[in-house]
């Protein structure tokens, strides 16, 4: 049993944002009490939750474990250790792996390792077609058994047209759920950053943002025609939100997410051939940026993921059109995410839908991204006045490759319970379960 | 003025009192080259390592000399391995020159960046000789000298750089060097290699050669790498010196007393005619020879000659 008191209870899901208590028994959320009134006596920990949010468990859709197959970079354990301080109860893991999950037996790898060794709920994403080759579709509903929730080739785009038409029809008989990676990889070819001034000064071949954008409007249309549904992961164009706000207007089955670093970073971040700010897709321009901002203001935007990409220390010390793409971002999401506050535009129960909420609706998470009788006990408690500065030394990830350090954040989830257990914690009084 | 540089990484943060000072400095060392003895004590005991990571005839034998006559002792290290193949790292093999003690590193590399990268990396000064489209610091400079030497000043001619922009270093490197030093700068080639955000340079940006040398005094044709021919950003060799190769014709919209630049080596017949090529308007052996002042005279710098004289 346990009792998170007196804290300002921001859940969406059950249309709530009020002071109360929340009573966690069993691993499930067992009761709300509002207002100042709490037990008198209660049998269990009790978590000192006032001035702080409390907030469904967060889920960040998009990230990479690298477990099995590049442990050096991460495994589950120190991943969904990250995930923990970070505020986040579970975690959506795509499939380019080593070997890749492809196959049931790397699914159920993945599930139990989680199972003993995380902190964090692990949802694995299966590979779209086998080996991510682009060619032949994965066997979904045996993967899906496993323990699979959705398919994807994310790392890379599902080049041909057809391949993704069949797997859209396909997977619609048992609305099974496609993440995509959009990208048409001729236009991008050998870019290593944003085709803009920033990369032609420094003479770095660019990546057009029309690789991004034709490659969304293509998956937009094979949704619509097929009826199918598709979730286009990393927005980072201006285009992408145009194209995703007018494609849900037209009722096409389509989801979006975008990532911390396409609202807070411009393509200026590359400057000194800086390996930190280089990812797939690479970081934009201003008009970018702040069309993604506005994506995530309208509801065009559904949800925030990381995009966590662990990197080894020497891929990312090298050459930048040689260094690795993909930046850290399971320790940042939350207060970058926070930041968005500042202008009154987003409200904390916008932001609980996007790092919460509205992901586990796409996914289907049952009992998840709600605090309401009966949902499992994922709880991320939040400081939100709290002002810190991100250190490499605070990293809980197996890699440093984040472009954030010495940034000054402001909110950070303070204490972390996931199915009713401890999983982080930054208050005193609090300690995190073995 | 008091030479603060260690390294000679590109000219985007050079001042115009430095370029200045650095052709001043080249003067000095072209009066050494017309002596008998063309050489002179001032790098003796230093050692000069020439990285070229990339096939380079010209610039890596116009380093060698300028170190020689400096009386350096210049070693060569080349490999054709790039760094995104496998093998050893760039900082790997940046760490065993650097252990090696030498002086001065004087490096080419195929990815923009690289000699950015290595001077983090390396005790000793480094030199970019060429990092992939990013900058060539000293054909920047020696064409400054170069069209110094031929017009005596910079400031207000209009010098048209034609070809392929997109992946030229050297263009880079010009449009800092040249436009510091006032110069009225145009950059024209097709328009799949002559990004429209070049604009933002401060260079006035065509697609139209006959604009570009209209009533220039300088006009300098960049080679046009064959091998890009692959990814197709023109029909064909012919189509491309139809609309962007210099020739008589073309050329005589430029001043009467124009100048043309190439910075080698030339693919006649493409981008500059046969005949244009070894014509009295061409100052390419001139650009050659510059390099060789240039060079010595950065070497000169970076060991500290200067500022131990002083």
């Amino acid at each position: 049993m346990l009792l998170v008191k007196g804290g300002r209870v921001i859940d969406p899901g059950s249309g709530r944002d009020e002071v109360g208590n929340v009573v966690i028994a069993d691993g499930k959320v067992a009761d709300f009490l509002p207002g100042g009134e709490s037990p008198g006596t209660f049998d269990g920990t009790v978590i000192d939750a006032r001035g702080k949010w409390v907030l469904p468990g967060l889920i960040d859709m998009h990230v990479h474990l690298r477990d099995p197959g590049f442990e050096w970079k991460e495994d589950i354990r120190s991943g969904t250790e990250a995930a923990a301080a970070g505020g986040f109860t579970s975690v959506v893991c795509m499939a380019n792996t080593s070997p890749v999950n492809d196959h049931p037996e790397v699914t159920r790898y993945i599930r139990e390792k989680a199972a003993s060794a995380g902190k964090a709920n692990v949802f694995p994403v299966a590979a779209l077609t086998r080996g991510q080759n682009g060619k032949e579709m994965t066997d979904f509903s045996e993967l899906f058994e496993a323990g699979a929730i959705a398919f994807s080739d994310d790392g890379s785009p599902v080049r041909s047209a057809l391949v993704l038409r069949r797997a859209l029809e396909y997977a619609k008989a048992f609305d099974f759920l496609i993440l995509e990676h959009a990208e048409d990889h001729e236009l991008s070819g050998e870019g290593a950053a944003n085709e803009g001034w920033t990369a032609h000064r420094l003479g770095i071949p660019g990546i057009p943002s029309a690789a991004e954008e034709i490659a969304i409007a293509r998956d937009i249309l094979l949704a619509r025609f097929t009826g199918g549904r598709i979730h286009i992961q990393h927005i980072s164009t201006k285009m992408g939100v145009d194209l995703l706000r007018m494609a849900k207007r037209a009722g096409i089955r389509v989801t979006g997410e975008t990532a911390p670093h396409y609202f807070t970073l411009t393509d200026a971040a590359i400057d000194g051939y800086n390996t930190y700010a280089k990812m797939n897709p690479p970081l934009r321009g201003e008009e970018d940026r702040m069309a993604i901002l506005e994506g995530i203001v309208d509801g065009t935007i559904d949800a925030i993921a990381s995009d966590h990409a662990p990197h080894d220390e020497y891929t990312k010390r090298c050459e930048f059109v040689a260094a690795s793409n993909g930046i850290i971002g399971l320790e940042t999401a939350l207060p970058l995410s926070m930041a968005l506050l500042a202008g009154g535009k987003v409200t904390p129960a916008r932001l609980v839908d996007l790092l919460s909420a509205i992901p586990a609706r796409i996914l289907g998470l049952k009992g998840k991204g709600t605090l309401c009788k009966g949902a499992d006990g994922d709880v991320t408690i939040v400081d939100p006045e709290v002002e810190w500065e991100f250190r490499e030394s605070d990293v809980r990830s197996k890699s440093r490759n984040s472009p954030f350090f010495g940034w000054k954040m402001r909110g950070r989830a303070v204490a972390v319970l996931c199915r009713g257990h401890v999983t982080h914690s930054l208050m005193k009084e609090v300690t995190p379960d073995a | 003025m008091e030479w603060r540089r260690k390294h000679v990484l590109g000219l985007a943060d050079f001042s115009a009192e430095e370029i200045e000072f650095v052709i001043d400095t080249a003067r000095s060392m072209e009066d050494v080259l017309t002596r008998d003895i063309k050489k002179v004590p001032a790098l003796r005991g230093k050692t000069v390592v020439n990285l070229f990571f990339e096939a380079s005839t010209r610039t890596r034998t116009s380093f060698e000399i300028a170190g020689k006559r400096l009386s350096a002792d210049v070693v060569n290290f080349s490999s054709a391995v790039s760094s995104v193949a496998k093998g050893e790292t760039l900082l790997d093999t940046a760490k065993n020159i650097n252990a090696m003690m030498p002086s001065i590193i004087v490096m080419r590399h195929p990815a923009s960046g690289a000699a950015q990268f290595l001077s983090r990396y390396v005790s000793c000064s480094v030199i970019n000789a060429g990092d992939g489209s990013n900058e060539h610091p000293t054909q920047g400079l020696l064409d400054l000298y170069a069209i110094i030497k031929s017009k005596n000043k910079v400031k207000g001619l209009k010098v048209a750089i034609i070809g392929d922009i997109l992946h030229s270093r050297v263009a880079r490197s010009n449009l800092h060097s040249l436009g510091r030093m006032g110069a009225d700068l145009w950059l024209c080639g097709p328009g799949t290699l002559v990004p429209k955000e070049m604009g933002r340079s401060g260079a006035t940006v065509t697609n139209d050669i006959r604009e570009a040398v209209r009533d220039a005094d300088v006009v300098m044709m960049l080679r046009i790498q064959l091998e890009r021919q692959k990814t197709a950003y023109f029909p064909s060799l012919r189509e491309y010196a139809r609309n962007y190769g210099l020739d008589s014709e073309v050329f005589s919209l430029a001043r009467n007393d124009a100048i043309i630049m190439h910075p080698g080596p030339i693919n006649r017949g493409v981008e500059l005619s046969d005949e244009l090529a070894d014509s009295s308007h061409s100052i390419i052996l001139n650009q050659v020879e510059s390099g060789v002042a240039i060079r010595m005279a950065l070497l000169y710098l970076l060991a500290g000659g200067h500022n131990a004289a002083r």
